[in-house]
């Protein structure tokens, strides 16, 4: 029976049926649900990782020890892993292990663009890219037989339009790989310089021995496909750009899909490109198989006539290539832009007005809080990446010891146990005199609600140690460490100007659970009694989106407000009642 | 058969991912080839957001751009104004009448336009709209307004009320099941 899969369950179930046994992984966007998805699974071990580069070596020590293994992340999170990755492709592996790295054109919900492609490039780590639910799949289950066969991980490159999209599979039977003998060979796995030599003359032959495969047999078992149709066009693409030229092309164009990416064959390419008039290469991001294709003197239009950012479409390549349009309609009504807010009841909120108060600033970091960011809070300066807010307001202190009293750090629980407390150590260590805020909301939120090390449950719901912040920021050296409710807005601003008055790192823990988790109770909504209201828009000022103006005055919306209080703290006539 | 394009938007919370899934449901069980894409992640956030579903004899394209939609199912207003151009010259758009302010009203940048609806109606396309919410509370719970705007999308398809039914008990907790009935059978009788 054929099943209506994200992406990203098409890759758990082929984890599943291709035998894997270990799966370790951070969340993030848009990989999260193949971990999530593998975990339903009882045959795969299944964890949250920290990050992604204990994901990574997790995986690997899996897959020396014998057993198929797998890691699951972000583009940006293969940043973190990316010192693993590069001597993981010397070492090889014994059982085979695939590396999923979901990539973000057009940045749904994400800091950068990055494109993945090259770091198979720069590690030599094969890569393959499916095209849908059902390649998503069969090309798990593949990659786990190339991955033995050629020695080596294998990364399953996917994008936001393949990750997030449902698409029709055949589901099969799991195929129980078992454990792998293990036998020590310190040739092979310890990676010290006179081994290492050895492993990477392995590796170059490696690529040449792959490039053969990707020429011929991907070609077979239609992982590098032809189709031929009209000639006057020919189409170079993979994953969803495949799909958007077929949109746009159909028939018109004949199409060299390539579901390996690393390495990318040369005389696969070339025979096809010298039997069409035009080739177009087809690539979100960078001008990865364009370069390729130039390095070895076959001419293609490429990024000369699309563009490096943002996602390609049908319609974006209808216009270039077949230069036609479609007729659209038009409403004549102004439409006011809706971003992304903190919900209504989000424990952030609060924090963020206490910091807006008293007017500091903030180094922020990656996470549903990175929304502070936005008016009419607007309470954040800078964000960089996973973590970087600790070290990165270290490093402000640092420059000059006058911004220690105006500046703090916001973070995650999740982002701090990720990266948060090497900066933290770092605070310590060197003596920074810094405000370091943890904003725990007992979750990871952003990518879904996925558990972590300081909630006290794993992937599957079970009870497990979690890590005491408040334990671990006075063994780090930090000592001055408090709580404070952020729906307690006089609390946090109290908690906030002391830490900053005194000449000591602390640590503020803003502690109160995503509004979101089934497990929190929300309050009846609140009302807005009409007759106290006298339109001062206090209430405005914390960005609440469950509370607009009507008819000049505060109202709340009773589907979107859980009962907070928060507002209800800023009205000075008592109209918000309960 | 062609590929038909089905647009369901709204706002970040309004549970469009549920209502994609049951229409991505039902579509199945009709026999079809089925892409159903969809944003996770920061948008979510209560902001703008779009779900894609495209069905026929063989679909390539998860997505759906400017002028491609048959129907737009609008679970808000002003959602209906920012996608509307997205579909065809003669496509049909069914719209939830609640409205919900952006953040760029409430802190006073922007304002929430009025006459949306009309302004919709004049744009050409063929215009069903509905007060969901009101419907929904009626059914049993405001959550349960992308069921009743299921309904009133089922009854404009070609697909039997069986399969909407069956699609229905497959995608939502059965503690739920009943209200969520309720709401469809008012969305699907609606006559406007």
């Amino acid at each position: 029976m054929k099943k209506l899969l994200l992406g990203n369950e098409a890759v758990a179930r082929g984890l599943f049926e291709g035998g894997c046994r270990v799966a370790s992984s951070y969340p993030g966007t848009p990989s999260t649900e193949v971990t999530e998805c593998a975990a339903t699974y009882d045959d795969i071990y299944s964890e949250w990782a920290p990050n992604e580069k204990v994901a990574m070596e997790t995986a690997l020590g899996a897959s020396i020890a014998g057993a198929r293994s797998f890691c699951g992340m972000k583009h940006v999170g293969l940043n973190v892993a990316a010192d693993p990755l590069f001597t993981a492709s010397y070492t090889g592996v014994n059982a085979g292990m695939v590396i999923v790295v979901a990539d973000d054109p057009g940045m749904h919900s994400s800091q950068n663009e990055q494109d993945s492609r090259h770091y198979a490039l720069a590690s030599k780590t094969m890569m393959l890219e499916p095209a849908d639910s059902a390649e998503c799949l069969a090309f798990t289950k593949q990659a786990y037989a190339l991955s033995e066969r050629f020695d080596t991980p294998v990364i399953l490159r996917l994008t936001t339009r393949i990750a997030h999209s449902r698409s029709l599979c055949e589901l099969g039977e799991r195929e129980d790989a078992g454990v792998l003998p293990y036998e020590k060979n310190i040739a092979k796995n310890v990676m010290m310089p006179a081994m290492a030599k050895g492993r990477h003359v392995v590796v170059e032959e490696r690529v040449l021995k792959q490039t053969a495969w990707a020429e011929s047999e991907a070609v077979d078992a239609e992982i590098n496909k032809i189709e031929w149709h009209d000639k006057k066009i020919g189409v170079i693409s993979a994953g969803a750009c495949y799909q958007y030229a077929k949109e746009a092309l159909g028939d018109k164009a004949s199409y060299l899909k390539l579901g390996c990416v690393y390495p990318l064959p040369v005389e696969l390419i070339r025979s096809f490109a010298a039997e069409c008039e035009t080739v177009y290469v087809l690539e979100e991001l960078d001008d990865y198989i364009e370069t390729h294709c130039r390095k070895h003197g076959i001419r293609v239009i490429g990024k000369e006539a699309f563009t490096l950012q943002g996602e390609y479409s049908q319609t974006l390549i209808e216009k270039v290539i077949l230069g036609t349009q479609k007729p659209v309609l038009t409403v004549d009504v102004h439409v006011p832009g809706r971003p992304p807010v903190l919900c209504a009841g989000c424990p952030h909120r609060g924090l963020f007005y206490a910091l807006k108060k008293i007017g500091v600033t903030v180094s922020g970091d990656i996470g549903c809080y990175t929304l502070g960011a936005m008016q009419p809070l607007g309470m954040i300066d800078t964000v960089i990446c996973m973590g970087a807010s600790v070290s990165a307001l270290h490093g402000r202190n640092k420059a000059d010891p006058a911004f220690s009293g105006k500046s703090v750090a916001v973070i995650g629980d999740s982002t701090f146990i990720h990266s948060g407390v090497t900066g933290l150590i770092n605070i310590a260590y060197n003596q920074s005199n810094s405000v370091v805020i943890i904003l725990d909301n007992s979750i990871t939120g952003m990518t879904g609600h996925q558990q972590n090390p300081t909630t006290g449950l794993t992937i599957k719901g079970d009870p497990t140690s979690a890590v005491s912040l408040e334990k671990l920021a006075e063994a780090v050296g930090v000592h001055r460490v408090r709580v404070v409710d952020p729906y307690d807005l006089k609390e946090c601003e109290d908690a906030i100007r002391e830490e900053l008055a005194v000449d000591a790192p602390s640590l503020i823990i803003s502690r109160r659970p995503c509004a979101l988790l089934k497990k929190v109770k929300h309050n009846p909504p609140l009302k807005v009694n009409p007759d106290k209201c006298r339109s001062c828009r206090m209430c405005m000022r914390i960005g609440c989106p469950a509370i607009s103006f009507k008819d000049g005055k505060a109202t709340i919306d009773f589907t979107q407000c859980v009962g907070c209080n928060v507002c209800r703290q800023l009205c000075k006539f008592d109209a918000i009642e309960g | 058969m062609n590929t038909k394009s089905i647009m369901i938007v709204g706002v970040g919370g309004q549970g469009t991912l549920l209502a994609s899934r049951i229409l991505g449901a039902a579509l199945v069980s009709e026999g079809y080839d089925v892409k159903v894409s969809e944003v996770h992640g920061m948008s979510q956030r209560g902001g703008s957001v779009v779900t894609y579903v495209r069905y026929g004899d063989s679909v390539a394209s998860p997505i759906i751009e400017k002028g491609e939609a048959d129907l737009l199912l609008s679970f808000e207003q002003l959602e209906a104004a920012r996608w509307l151009a997205y579909l065809k010259t003669d496509g049909n758009l069914i719209v939830n009448t609640q409205t919900i302010d952006p953040m760029t009203v409430i802190s006073g940048a922007d304002v929430y336009p009025d006459g949306v609806i009309d302004a919709l109606r004049a744009s050409g396309a063929g215009v069903t709209a509905i007060d969901a919410l009101s419907l929904a509370v009626q059914a049993g719970s405001a959550k349960a307004v992308n069921v009743v705007l299921i309904g009133v999308l089922a009854a404009k398809t070609e697909i039997p009320k069986e399969t909407w039914l069956n699609a229905l008990r497959e995608t939502v907790p059965p503690k739920f099941l009943e209200m969520n009935l309720k709401a469809f059978e008012l969305g699907w009788s609606y006559k406007g």
